[in-house]
């Protein structure tokens, strides 16, 4: 099982974004479980959101307390709220920030991870040229498929098609594709970094 | 279909393909989305001729269930928490004068303090109103019981609440079988009312029953609950038939064949609980779970055959009777009255506390070690207890309770679990 926990602030489209994430996985024919931390439900306030992706049934309904990825959608959360708790030692994290992780001040914490899977997307950036408004949830999921390989970018595409239709979803469609070829370029970066 | 969705959106779907004639609903958290999505269906015409009637209260909406049930009319409506508790009154008219309208209760705690999360304590309050209660273990299995709910309903001549948990099943999105109209319909005929209000024929509906007569209509009810004690499992057969899924009945079993230890709960948090079970079967503890969908009709012979092979029985429940304890837990004692074996109540999920596989697996050591205390609670913050329990001895004016806790463990909701 492949658990994920989305940080993020009310109105950023989080419980959104997790839920996208799981008709991803559904579409791909996995197992998939997305719930909000409930209670927090106003605008600007911390908001966590799950996702869980497995093979069989996932009857497990307790928050994800050691997740395998990370999607922090608002980078002044990571001073705020232990955004890392629990976080497996093969983890993933993608944030959503145009600064390095040395920028934001977790650059001495990123060094107990692997490289490779860590990275910045300017996803607010992105979904604004796109949408028009800096909703960052899309775009990540695109960043995320690139980062993780465990979807694929046409389910992110199907799972946005499904939540939102017309230009919203087309823009979307198209934030969640730039950040993913943006992601796929770091990656790349970081590979031939790594071998010279 | 297989579709991933919401479980509010799938038990909406679940009650369209049922083809109400009247919904009803006052908005609450965490029941919203499904009439939400009710309210788009038939506003499109996708549910015609069912009519959605706005109310202005809770006591309105099942005032409004039981008109038009009792002009024959199918009625659905949802609430949860202190929603329920304002139709209380209205609640007890339904099964008293046995309209067999359908509700869903999305559980949530009552306040107060105020709190909108998850546990039992809504439907708990109404356990002895006369409504059939059925607890959903998961999103599939609450999008089945609307379906069955409204064939068991109309048969029993009951009303009928499908309990399931807010927000941790509400609004979760997970995988859902969505059946078609066509076997839906080959599953549930139309209702056929067995008594109507018709102005061609006048009758009088809820007459007044002095002493009497009093016993007899409320034994009358009970024979009704009892008589569905084995319905309820036909009828979920009956369902397997038509869609392939082992969804309602009594009870499910699960790892309970040689097991020393059986652990009872209701609702989603038997999912948790399964998997906590497997790890602990997999060190070789005998253990097994028993899950219970009805929990009124309280299915008592069923319960004890279950239970009657194990050493002890541990209760876990989301509902907790002041000055008592266990709600459920005493059920299932009156269940096991006459054997001898040890019981164990736990009070889990309060207010929405999280249940984590971690501290169920400490919680089950403990029982099968026989060092668990009587009555626990999951997790507890003794520290913050004991605090405010000095700061009251102290004589003081201590101001009130609930804030000075808070003040103690910090602001609501900072944690991530």
């Amino acid at each position: 099982m492949f658990q994920i926990r989305i940080h993020g602030r009310g109105g950023q489209g989080v419980v959104t974004g997790a839920e996208m994430l799981s008709i991803a996985a559904f579409e791909q024919g996995r197992h998939a479980q997305a719930f909000p931390s409930f209670g927090s439900e106003r605008t600007g306030a911390p908001v966590v959101a799950f996702c869980r992706i497995a093979d069989r049934e996932i009857r497990l309904r307790e928050p994800v307390m050691a997740p395998d990825a990370l999607i922090i959608q608002d980078p002044t959360l990571l001073h705020q709220v232990d955004v890392f708790q629990g976080l497996q030692p093969e983890g993933y994290v993608l944030i959503n920030s145009t600064r390095s992780f040395d920028e934001l001040g977790v650059g001495e914490f990123a060094q107990r991870f692997r490289r490779e899977r860590l990275c910045n997307v300017p996803a607010s950036e992105i979904a604004q040229r796109h949408v028009g408004r800096p909703l960052p949830n899309a775009a990540l999921l695109g960043g995320f498929a690139a980062i993780s390989g465990l979807i694929t970018l046409d389910a992110v595409a199907h799972a946005i098609r499904d939540k939102f239709a017309g230009k919203v979803a087309e823009g979307n469609v198209a934030a969640a594709t730039e950040a993913f070829d943006y992601v796929t370029r770091e990656m790349e970066e970081l590979s031939h970094a790594q071998a010279d | 279909m297989l579709k991933q969705t919401e479980g509010s959106r799938a038990v909406a779907e679940a009650v369209a393909l049922s083809r109400p004639d009247v919904i009803c609903a006052y908005p609450i958290s965490p029941q919203t989305h499904i009439v939400e999505a009710l309210g788009e269906l038939v506003k499109d015409g996708s549910l015609a001729p069912c009519e959605f009637v706005n109310v202005e209260s809770e006591f309105a909406a099942m005032s409004v269930a039981i008109g038009a049930s009792a002009a024959g009319a199918r009625a659905y409506t949802a609430t949860a928490s202190q929603g329920l508790l304002f139709m209380a009154e209205a609640v007890y008219n339904a099964s008293g004068l046995g309209l067999p309208i359908v509700m869903t209760v999305a559980n949530r705690a009552i306040g107060a303090p105020i709190n909108i999360w998850n546990d039992h304590s809504d439907s708990m309050s109404q356990r002895d109103c006369g409504w059939i209660q059925l607890f959903a273990e998961t999103n599939q299995e609450a999008l089945d019981l609307h379906i069955q709910a409204f064939k068991i309903a109309e048969e029993m001549s009951l009303p009928v609440m499908v309990c399931m948990d807010g927000f941790i099943l509400t609004h979760a999105y997970e995988r859902v079988d969505m059946p078609t109209q066509a076997q839906v319909d080959a599953f549930l005929p139309p209702y056929v009312p067995r008594q109507v209000l018709d102005p061609a024929e006048p009758v009088s509906i809820g007459a007044m029953v002095g002493p009497e007569a009093f016993t007899e209509v409320r034994y009358l009810a009970h024979a009704r609950q009892m008589r569905a004690l084995e319905r309820i499992p036909q009828i979920a057969a009956e369902f397997k038939a038509q869609f392939g899924r082992d969804s309602g009945g009594l009870l499910h079993c699960y790892r309970c064949e040689d097991a020393h230890t059986i652990v009872v709960a209701l609702g989603s948090v038997l999912g948790t609980i399964k998997d906590t079970v497997d790890a602990m079967r997999d060190e070789g503890e005998r253990i097994g779970v028993l899950g219970i969908t009805s929990f009124r009709p309280f299915p008592l012979a069923a319960v004890r055959e279950a239970l009657v092979h194990a050493e002890r029985v541990v209760v876990l429940e989301k509902s907790f009777s002041v000055g008592l304890g266990g709600i459920l837990a005493n059920d299932v004692r009156m269940a096991m009255s006459g054997t001898r074996r040890n019981g164990y109540t736990v009070i889990a999920g309060l207010g929405g506390r999280a249940i984590t596989q971690a501290s169920l697996q400490r919680i089950f050591t403990e029982a099968i070690a026989d060092t668990l205390e009587p009555l626990t609670f999951l997790d507890m913050d003794w520290k913050v207890v004991e605090r405010q329990l000095e700061r009251e001895r102290s004589g003081e004016r201590t101001g009130p309770a609930a804030e000075s806790m808070l003040r103690d463990v910090g602001t609501v909701a900072s944690r991530v679990s």
